[in-house]
C-alpha cells in the first residue's frame, strides 16, 4: 500500500490527473526561494540559462548571477573561489559538461576544497532523447559519489526537486543535484517528507509479518531514485496484482546513502531491485550493493543503463529500449525473487 | 602611504631572500623529493609579498579583510612555506615536515590541512578562476582587499586559464593581481618549444587585461608593479614576473631538469655554502 506518510498525490495512477513538469523547474524555483531567503545565494551558469531554468533567479536577481560562457571548467574553479570567499554558488548546465568535463575542477576546487559550491546537473539520464548520446548523461553518479566530501541528490520529480535545490543550498557542503530535461508526472507534494540523507518509503508492504515464509518470499524492495520512481510505483501496483508485495523507496540521497533504511528493507524483503536512469556501473545500486553486502546481503538485480551509451529517439522509447520502463521493473523484481534461496 | 621602498628595507629584502633559499633548500633536502628551480626562481617575489606587498596577519590567517594569494602552481608551494614560516604563520622548524605523513605542508598545499594557503592546489590552470571568483565575491560586497593569483608560465597551455583570463576581462576585475613566473621552462623542457606563449603580454592585452613586465629578481620593479597595478582601474593586472629558475644557486639556474626533483643531502651542502658566502649579497639586478 502507498505510505500515508509520504503524502503522495491523489489519483496517484490515474495519468490524466497528474501534471507532468520536469524537475530541472523545481530547479529553477528552489534557486529563487534560496536567493531570497539568503543574500549569499548566487547562481552562474555556462550559456545555458533557460534552459537550465536559471533564467528566473537572473531576472530576479541579475546582480547575482554570473555568465560564464561556454566555459564549464571556468565555471567550477569560480564557483570555488565565490564559496572561498563566502558565496553560496549555484552552478548550472547539463551534467555531460558538469560535472563531465569539469570533473578535475571539482575535484580538486571544491570537492578538495571542501567549499560549499552546488552543482545543478540538467539533462541527465537517457530520457534526454533526440539530441543523443553526447548529450545524454549516464555516469554523472558515478563521478560524483566517489568524491569524498561531495553529497548527491536526485530528486523524483519537479516538486522534490525544488525542496532539494532549498536544502542543498544551506547543507554547507560541496553538493551534486541531478536533474531530467523531460516532463515527467508529479507524484509527490508539498507535504511529502524530505530531508538530506533520509529515503522516503513510499510504498510499504501491506502486511509485514516477517514470519510468514511462503509470504515473505515473494517480497521485494524497490530502491531508487529520480524520475523513474513513479515506473517503479506503477510496476508495484501491479505486481500486488500478482501477488508479488514490493516496498519502494525513495533513495533521493546517493550520497550520504540512508543505510538503516536500506538494510531494513532488505530484511524486511529479502530481495531488492534498484532503479535509476544511469549506468548500473557505480550509480545509486553499486551504492546498495556496496552498502547490502557488508551488512546483509540479499540477490539484487539492478534497472539502470548496462554499459552502453543511449541515442537518439523519443524519451518514452528510449526508457522501454534500454530496459527501465515499467515491464522490465516487474521482471527484475521476479528475476530478484526467483534468486532468493528456498526456505 | 608610499609603499616605495627605502635602502634600508631594499637590504632587509635581499637578506630574507637569501635565508629563504636557505630555508628552501635544507626543506627540500629533508622531504627527499619535490620541485626545486620554480620555487628558487619564486624566492624574491614571495619574500616582497610576505614582508612588504601583502596586508595579512600571520597570528590571523582567516581575517575577513586579509588580502588573498592565490598560488596556482602548487607545485612550488615548498618556497610559499618558507616564507609563511619565515613571517609567523608557523615554526621554521615545521619545514622539516614537507611531504612527510601526518603533515601540514602536503606535497602540493591543501586549504583544508594549513591556514593562510587560501586555496587548495597543484592540478594547474584552476588558480585563476579560482582568484577572480573571490574578487567578484569581494567587490559585490564592497571589500577593499585585493586577490592576487601567482601563476606558472607553463599552466598557460591550460584552457582554463585562459578561460578565467577571459572572464577576469570581462568582469574589469580591477582588485585581481596575477603574476606570472615567466622563467620559460616546464617539466618536458623550454615553455616555447613545448607550446609557444609568445607574445604572452599582447596576449593578455587582447583580453583586456593590463600587463606589467618585471624582473622577479629586483624588489624595486616587485614592488612597484604590485604597487602600480592598485592603481589600474577598468582592468586586472598581470606582472609577467621574468624569473630565473633555480635563482641564486648557479648549478640550478636555467635548469629544466632541476624543475622536479630536489637536492641530495651532498648536493645540499654544497648549495648552502654557496648562498651562505654570499652572505645575503644576492643582489637586485638594477645594483
Amino acid at each position: 500500500m502507498i505510505n500515508p506518510e509520504a503524502k503522495l498525490v491523489d489519483n496517484l495512477f490515474d495519468k490524466s490527473k497528474l501534471a507532468f513538469i520536469p524537475t530541472r523547474d523545481g530547479y529553477g524555483l528552489g534557486l529563487i526561494e534560496a536567493g531570497e531567503k539568503d543574500e549569499r545565494v548566487v547562481v552562474l551558469c555556462a550559456d545555458l540559462t533557460e534552459s537550465t531554468r536559471s533564467l528566473g533567479f537572473a531576472e530576479k536577481f541579475p546582480e547575482r548571477f554570473i555568465e560564464l560562457g561556454v566555459a564549464e571548467q571556468n565555471m567550477a574553479t569560480v564557483a570555488a573561489g565565490l564559496a572561498n570567499y563566502g558565496k553560496i554558488p549555484f552552478i548550472s548546465s547539463y551534467a555531460v559538461f558538469s560535472p563531465g568535463r569539469n570533473n578535475e575542477q571539482i575535484r580538486t576546487t571544491i570537492s578538495l576544497n571542501n567549499l560549499p559550491v552546488k552543482i545543478g546537473g540538467m539533462h541527465a539520464g537517457i530520457s534526454v532523447g533526440p539530441d543523443g548520446a553526447t548529450h545524454q548523461a549516464l555516469e554523472d553518479i558515478a563521478l560524483m559519489r566517489v568524491q569524498p566530501n561531495m553529497v548527491v541528490l536526485v530528486p523524483c520529480d519537479a516538486i522534490e526537486a525544488q525542496k532539494v535545490t532549498l536544502a542543498a543550498a544551506f547543507n554547507n557542503k560541496p553538493t551534486y543535484i541531478r536533474f531530467g530535461r523531460e516532463k515527467s508526472a508529479v507524484f509527490t507534494t508539498k507535504d511529502t517528507p524530505f530531508e538530506i540523507g533520509k529515503a522516503i518509503i513510499l510504498r510499504d508492504i501491506k502486511d509485514a509479518r516477517p514470519s510468514k515464509a511462503p509470504e515473505e518470499r515473494r517480497r521485494v524492495a524497490i530502491i531508487g531514485c529520480g524520475m523513474l520512481l513513479y515506473n517503479a510505483l506503477v510496476a508495484a501496483e501491479e505486481l500486488s496484482k500478482e501477488g508479488i508485495e514490493c516496498t519502494v523507496i525513495n533513495s533521493h540521497t546517493v550520497k550520504p546513502l540512508d543505510e538503516p533504511a536500506i538494510i531494513e528493507a532488505a530484511k524486511k524483503c529479502g530481495a531488492v531491485v534498484s532503479v535509476e536512469e544511469h549506468q548500473i556501473a557505480g550509480g545509486l545500486g553499486s551504492a546498495i550493493a556496496e552498502c547490502l553486502v557488508r551488512n546483509y546481503p540479499v540477490p539484487q538485480e539492478f534497472i539502470g543503463v548496462h554499459d552502453h551509451f543511449g541515442e537518439s529517439g523519443n524519451p518514452d522509447e528510449l526508457i522501454e529500449a534500454f530496459g527501465m520502463g515499467i515491464s522490465s521493473i516487474k521482471e527484475a523484481v521476479k528475476k530478484a525473487i526467483s534468486r532468493k534461496t528456498s526456505g | 602611504m608610499s609603499n616605495h621602498l627605502h635602502e634600508e628595507k631594499l637590504k632587509k629584502l635581499e637578506e630574507l631572500a637569501n635565508k629563504a633559499r636557505q630555508l628552501l633548500i635544507e626543506e627540500l633536502v629533508e622531504a627527499g623529493s619535490g620541485h626545486t628551480a620554480g620555487p628558487l626562481g619564486m624566492a624574491d617575489v614571495f619574500t616582497a609579498f610576505y614582508f612588504h606587498i601583502l596586508n595579512h596577519d600571520p597570528k590571523d590567517p582567516e581575517w575577513e579583510e586579509r588580502d588573498r594569494l592565490i598560488l596556482s602552481n602548487g607545485h612550488i608551494c615548498p618556497i610559499r612555506y618558507v616564507l609563511m614560516a619565515m613571517s609567523g604563520y608557523f615554526p621554521v622548524e615545521e619545514l622539516k615536515t614537507l611531504r612527510k605523513f601526518g603533515s601540514r605542508l602536503q606535497g602540493h598545499p591543501e586549504r583544508e590541512k594549513l591556514p593562510g594557503v587560501e586555496t587548495t592546489s597543484g592540478p594547474l590552470g584552476s588558480g585563476l578562476g579560482q582568484a577572480c571568483g573571490v574578487a567578484y565575491g569581494a567587490r559585490m560586497d564592497g571589500k577593499k582587499f585585493r586577490t592576487y593569483c601567482f601563476m606558472s608560465d607553463g599552466e598557460h597551455n591550460a584552457g582554463n586559464t585562459w578561460e578565467s583570463a577571459l572572464f577576469a576581462g570581462k568582469n574589469k576585475l580591477s582588485n585581481l593581481t596575477g603574476l606570472i613566473d615567466r622563467n620559460n621552462i616546464q617539466i618536458d623542457g623550454m615553455t616555447e618549444n613545448i607550446m609557444p606563449l609568445e607574445p604572452l603580454k599582447e596576449k593578455y592585452e587582447a583580453f583586456g587585461w593590463h600587463v606589467l613586465e618585471i624582473n622577479g629578481h629586483n624588489f624595486e620593479e616587485i614592488v612597484d608593479a604590485a604597487e602600480q597595478a592598485k592603481s589600474i582601474y577598468e582592468k586586472p593586472t598581470v606582472i609577467i614576473s621574468h624569473n630565473i629558475p633555480g635563482k641564486g644557486i648557479s648549478e640550478i639556474e636555467f635548469d629544466y631538469l632541476w624543475h622536479g626533483k630536489p637536492p641530495k643531502p651532498e648536493e645540499g651542502k654544497k648549495f648552502l655554502e654557496e648562498l651562505r658566502t654570499l652572505g645575503g649579497k644576492i643582489q637586485s639586478e638594477h645594483q
